[in-house]
């Protein structure tokens, strides 16, 4: 792999700087994944190592371009990075009084939040990516909502591949912190606009969930099916907090999603769900790692994969509970569907459990569609292709239907009818 | 309307149905009555078309058709209609859903224009009414969580949707309370129609209360041994089936 480097900013604070060139060292000390790396053993990514990316081109895109990526609201206060780049003209950030939704780029001096959370949760190495992405820190989404404050509406992080970006990546580097007893919904999605390309996203997001807030994140992925996005959430959750994730993921050639939530005190409560879909060569792979540090804490994960053509999904579900994590409650379900005989899935929960009054359980299944289900839909007239485009739809509406924002649901459950075929109307 | 000339099937290689022979007629209720294990079910899956069991002999002449060259979506389009004995469920697809792809299915067949999702709703209204339901049920995924009297309400829901000419309800009454067996059974005889014909696959004589059969007949075996009038479900309610277990046994030595 070979990446132009962008200029370096030097009017930079000193501590972004610092922690650029620990992410640079640490990456150039690491080089990217090998298949040998355990945590990279199914999905190879030699297209990525041995590609040249240059720095992603200045383009411009009009508002009503990206009206299909709204959710029919346009109104929401959203953040617009077109290549990796803020757009001003294309945001929209009216936001409560003290909330702060703002681009990385212009707040990264002066903002206690952002130097006190920016990189002091996820580890730099927490994946190869992580700290390539962290050497080269420019841009990305900050969203800082203060105690108690209680957000009307939903904030869309809007990240834009546009036409002419081939060969290109993109760095994006997200913070979200919430803090004591608010509540916020944010919505996180990746988007190509114009024709299939093949460049690489390498976003980073880190997510601080104060104590007793309530935090919804839905993360939409829709790359170009030609393109490579790697990211990696980590979310770090204070006592009697709420997180809920939903992750979907539509698009690239080499998907790759690593999801950390840490919770890190008591009666914390942590729900991840995953929708993915794979079909031609498509490689999607969702690596999921949950920390029980602290008692009376619960994790409830439910991911589900649909793949066709020669797709290959890889799923990775870790469970950690501590000694002290007593009285935790976690339940992790991961289920694929396979529709064609060359598609594939490698599957992994992993469950390290070391403390003893605990309730912790797994299921995973993979599989075809149910005969007796088809019959049942045929027996109630509905030819066999047909019933089996229904089944594939059921398979994911129902873990659609887990999102709990209405406009977004929507939207997700239009995708998943238009992927699979089906034409169910609202 | 329906006629099973000699029909024999299996389910891998045990044969169920040892020629079963069966005619009905528009306007007819038919009970099928039998031991566990004698086929019952089996003749209803078959006649729906189920992909486990293989024909191995026989016909079924389905107005005027041959049925078993039907594929199971062209059987329902035509007008057969299985209530099955352990409805399937379908978490992520609300019964909204589904009853209006079934629906728009039936009309398709049919040259129609296909219902809109408020059309589709007008006609619910009136199909709701046959099984004294209220329109919350449409929002729920099909049958799950169901319990098992509201799975059955569901079948004869969707048969109401349906109108199908021949329906086959397969054990509709196992497993139903008091309250459930009548909304149930008062469904399906809201249904008929005199150019319909119901066929009732039970072991107890208790459903045929409800849902007044013209004929009776005993499967044992795979094989129909005995038919009559409703008179025959309530002799076997009284004497059980060893006896004409036993009927079976002598014919099948004579």
């Amino acid at each position: 792999m070979t990446a132009v480097a962008d200029r370096v900013d030097t009017t930079l604070p000193a501590w972004l700087l610092a922690l650029r060139q620990q992410g640079g060292q640490r990456f150039a000390e690491l080089g990217l994944p090998k298949s040998k790396d355990e945590e990279w053993r199914f999905t190879p990514i030699s297209p990525i190592s041995s590609a040249t990316f240059g720095v992603a081109p200045e383009a411009s895109v009009s508002l009503d371009a990206l009206a299909p990526f709204m959710f029919g609201h346009a109104e929401w206060p959203r953040l617009v990075f077109v290549n990796g780049r803020y757009s001003a003209e294309l945001s929209s950030v009216s936001v409560e009084s003290g909330v702060r939704v703002e681009s990385l780029a212009l707040v990264r001096s002066g903002n206690a939040a952002l130097e006190k959370h920016l990189g002091r949760h996820v580890a730099i190495d927490a994946t190869p990516f992580v700290a390539w992405n962290t050497g080269q820190i420019t841009d990305g989404a900050f969203v800082h909502v203060p105690a108690r404050a209680d957000l009307a509406q939903p904030i869309h992080l809007l990240f834009v591949t546009a036409a002419g970006a081939a060969d290109s990546v993109v760095y994006p580097r997200n913070l979200v912190v919430v803090e004591r007893e608010a509540r916020a919904s944010i919505i996180e999605s990746y988007v190509m606009l114009g024709d299939a390309e093949r460049y690489l996203t390498n976003t980073v997001c880190e997510v601080v969930v104060g104590e007793n807030a309530w935090v919804e994140h839905t993360r939409i992925q829709r790359e170009s099916e030609r393109a490579f996005h790697i990211g990696c959430t980590h979310v770090a959750q204070e006592r009697d907090s709420h997180y809920r994730n939903f992750s979907f993921a539509m698009g690239g050639a080499i998907a790759r999603h690593d999801l950390q939530s840490h919770l890190n005190a008591a009666n914390v409560e942590s729900l991840l769900y995953g929708l993915y879909f794979g079909r031609d060569d498509q490689l999607v792979d969702n690596h999921t790692a949950i920390f029980h540090d602290h008692p009376n804490c619960r994790s409830w994960e439910v991911y589900k994969g649909i793949l066709d053509g020669k797709s290959h999904g890889v799923f990775n579900g870790k469970i950690f509970v501590t000694p002290e994590a007593q009285k935790t409650d976690a339940k992790q379900t991961n289920r694929a569907l396979l529709l064609s005989e060359t598609a594939k899935i490698d599957t992994k929960p992993q469950l390290e459990i070391f403390a003893d009054d605990v309730k912790c359980t797994h299921g995973a299944t993979v599989g075809a569609l149910n005969e007796n289900m088809l019959f049942y839909l045929q027996s109630r007239c509905i030819p066999h292709a047909a019933a089996r485009r229904f089944l594939t739809y059921a398979f994911a509406a129902e873990v659609v239907a887990e999102v709990a924002l209405e406009p977004v649901r929507a939207e997700l459950d239009r995708l998943v009818q238009e992927r699979v075929g089906v034409g169910l109307g609202a | 309307m329906l006629e099973v000339l000699n029909l024999s099937a299996s389910v891998g290689d045990r044969e169920i149905l040892r020629g079963v022979n069966l005619t009905v007629n528009a306007g007819e209720v038919h009970a099928i009555m039998g031991p566990n294990g004698s086929g019952k079910s089996t003749l209803a899956q078959v006649l729906a078309g189920h992909p486990s069991y293989t024909v191995t002999g026989g016909e079924v002449r389905y107005e005027g058709e041959d049925l078993l060259d039907l594929e199971p979506e062209e059987r329902a389009q035509k007008g057969v209609f299985l209530a099955f004995q352990y409805p399937v469920e379908i978490p992520g697809v609300t019964n909204a859903y589904f009853l209006r792809a079934a629906y728009n299915e039936i009309r398709k067949a049919k040259g129609l224009e296909e219902a809109d999702p408020m059309d589709f709703l007008d006609v619910l209204e009136e199909k709701l009414k046959v099984v004294e339901w209220g329109p919350e049920i449409m929002s729920r995924f099909v049958n799950a969580g169901f319990s098992g009297g509201e799975k059955k309400r569901n079948e004869i829901l969707q048969m109401a949707v349906m109108e199908p000419k021949l329906a086959i309800l397969d054990e509709t009454d196992s497993g139903l309370d008091i309250d459930a067996l009548r909304i149930v059974a008062g469904g399906v005889n809201r249904l008929k129609r005199p150019d319909s014909a119901t066929i009732v696959v039970t072991h107890y004589q208790r459903l045929l209360n409800y849902i007044v059969p013209d004929f009776v007949h005993v499967l044992v075996s795979g094989r129909i041994v005995k038919s009559g009038g409703k008179e025959l479900a309530l002799e076997l309610e009284a004497r059980g089936y060893e006896w004409i277990e036993d009927l079976a046994g002598s014919g099948a030595t004579a």
